[in-house]
Order: structure tokens, then C-alpha cells, then sequence
């Protein structure tokens, strides 16, 4: 370990706050729930939220990202946050209601019609 | 937690995501391939290769490579008729493998890049994928200089079935690049057709 005195904490150090201090402290969504990469993340339109529901910046940030469904990975990327975090706080506005979670088919794709679609659409690129 | 699953809801109402995983050994052209037909800047997370590294990652043959993705790379591609296809790098050392079961689930199939000079990197991606059942297809890419083998011979190589398609590929060229998706997609289909 380098002399606390060496130690750069100036901007260019990146985020000081470590990643799941933004949790505080979970490193899985307290439902347990899966939710994928690829699943949608759409905000309920007009929901109440109830009184115990504490949204930091982070949710905030994720919160206004999700108007429109929106993918895991491109909310991750939008809010410049680590998808593990995303999971996390996804869950608490999951449980506050603010957002619904739409999950992605986790099996093998045999949806042949699915398929072509990507098929063709690859090959009109 | 709600959760709903997506076919209750109307295809017109949530645009479908599909994804591809780009496979492959170290340094072998997985981020460079995802950059090259994405629209957006592939995201990723790097780290510079320290000397605590060495040793860790076989940089034998890798020309000058000085940081590996260690977390996760993807990129994205719009298609027609509201699908947006994702593309995720898998990561390339052994150590960072617990994460591919997750980017496995719900994949139209993988893409596994190959270096003729390294053939023994990707030996890990195709065991994976023969084992889970994905279709996959070997993407031979060609830097310069590279000493070039015939798809067959590499097929050999590496023991691949007869229906396992190996394709040659420049990782730098998006129409090089969208072949090799549309040979996947093609396969997939192939796949899903041979065990009805």
C-alpha cells in the first residue's frame, strides 16, 4: 500500500464515493428478483409514491431516464452508473411502485418469426 | 416485486431486445468487432495491464496491446420494425467467467472470434457454448500479417461439427462485421428448424 500522504484524491481519481455506498451497502436487490440485462424498465405514469420512499440522486437519475421503456444495459450506460448498482436501486423503485420491470424471455430464442425479423433487419442495414 | 412478463404485453407496446454475445480469447478484436457495426460508442470497462497482470494474460503475439476489457462491452444496432439488437463482449479472461451464464440467457447465439496465431484462446468460448446448447459460429479474424489458414483447417482444429460455421472476418469492417451477424442469425434459425 502507497503512503496515505501519495494518495490522489482530486478529481482526475474518479469517484470517490465507492460504487455501493449509493445502495448503502446491498449488493443484490432486496426481493431477490433476476432482472437481465436486456429486460425493460418503464416508470408508471402518475405513480404516488408512499411516504417511506427515500430516492437518492441515483434513483433520481435512473427515474428520469425511464419515461420511455428503456433497456437495463442502456439505463446503466444513460445514468453512468455500474449495472449492479442499477439492479439494486431498480429494486427499491420496483417496491415503491414508481417503475414496472418487463422481463426479457431468459430461455433459448425459437421464436422463428423473431428470427427473421433480425435476420432481415441485418440485412437492410 | 411486480414483475410482469413481456409476452402479456402487446409487441407494438415494448420494442424487443435481442442480444449476441461476442466470445473469444485476449486481445483477439471482440471490442473492436462490437464498435464497428454499433451506432453508439461500445460501453466499457478497461483496465490497464499492470505488471501484476503479466502472467495473468498471455500476451504472446498480441500486438500492442496495452488494456483488456475485464467487466463488460456492449454495443447496440436499431433494426427495422422496432427490434434493437444488443451485442455483449464476453470477458476475455477465465477469471471473469462467472459472468457469462448471466449474458447467456435469452441470446439469439454467440459470436466466437478466433486468431489463427492463438487458436488455443478460444477453445474455452466454444466448449462453453457446445455445452449450453447456443448456436454459435467461429469468426476467423484476419489481422495483416497474419499467417492465413483455410476455415476447414481451423474447423479441424478446433473439432467443430460439420454444421458449426466458420467464416473469416476483418473485426475493423462493418460490412465484414454484418456478415458475420447475418451467418449467426441464419444458423440460429437453421438450429431451431433442425429440432423441430
Amino acid at each position: 500500500m502507497s503512503d496515505p500522504k501519495d494518495r490522489w484524491l482530486d478529481q482526475e481519481a474518479g469517484p470517490i464515493v465507492r460504487p455501493y455506498a449509493l445502495t448503502r451497502g446491498r449488493t443484490v436487490p432486496a426481493s431477490g428478483a433476476y432482472v437481465g440485462l436486456i429486460d425493460m424498465v418503464v416508470a408508471e405514469a402518475g405513480a404516488r409514491l408512499p411516504a417511506e420512499a427515500r430516492l437518492n440522486p441515483e434513483h433520481r437519475r435512473i427515474l428520469s431516464r425511464c419515461g420511455d421503456p428503456i433497456t437495463v444495459v442502456d439505463l446503466a450506460a444513460e445514468a453512468d452508473l455500474p449495472v449492479g448498482v442499477v439492479r439494486v436501486l431498480l429494486s427499491d423503485l420496483t417496491h415503491w411502485g414508481a417503475i414496472t420491470v418487463l422481463s426479457a424471455p431468459r430461455g433459448r430464442v425459437t421464436n422463428e418469426r423473431l428470427l427473421r425479423d433480425v435476420l432481415h433487419g441485418l440485412q437492410a442495414l | 416485486m411486480d414483475y410482469r412478463h413481456s409476452d402479456q404485453v402487446t409487441a407494438e407496446a415494448v420494442p424487443a431486445a435481442m442480444k449476441i454475445l461476442v466470445a473469444g480469447g485476449f486481445g483477439v478484436g471482440k471490442t473492436t468487432l462490437v464498435g464497428s457495426i454499433s451506432e453508439i460508442l461500445p460501453l466499457r470497462t478497461e483496465e490497464v495491464l499492470s505488471d501484476l497482470s503479466i502472467g495473468v494474460d498471455d500476451v504472446t503475439g498480441v500486438r500492442q496491446k496495452t488494456t483488456t476489457t475485464v467487466a463488460m462491452d456492449f454495443g447496440r444496432i436499431t433494426l427495422r420494425a422496432g427490434h434493437t439488437l444488443y451485442l455483449f463482449g464476453t470477458p476475455g479472461q477465465e477469471r471473469f467467467w462467472f459472468m457469462w451464464d448471466e449474458l447467456s440467457y435469452g441470446a439469439i447465439g454467440a459470436v466466437v472470434i478466433a486468431d489463427t496465431q492463438r487458436l488455443d484462446q478460444c477453445f474455452a468460448a466454444v466448449d462453453y457454448f457446445e455445452q449450453c446448447g447456443m448456436p454459435f459460429l467461429v469468426a476467423i479474424n484476419c489481422f495483416e500479417g497474419t499467417p492465413a489458414y483455410e476455415p476447414d483447417e481451423v474447423r479441424a482444429a478446433l473439432d467443430l461439427s460439420q454444421e458449426t460455421p466458420v467464416i473469416l472476418c476483418d473485426a475493423r469492417q462493418r460490412e465484414s462485421v454484418r456478415a458475420v451477424l447475418v451467418a449467426l442469425v441464419k444458423h440460429a434459425l437453421q438450429q431451431v428448424r433442425v429440432s423441430r
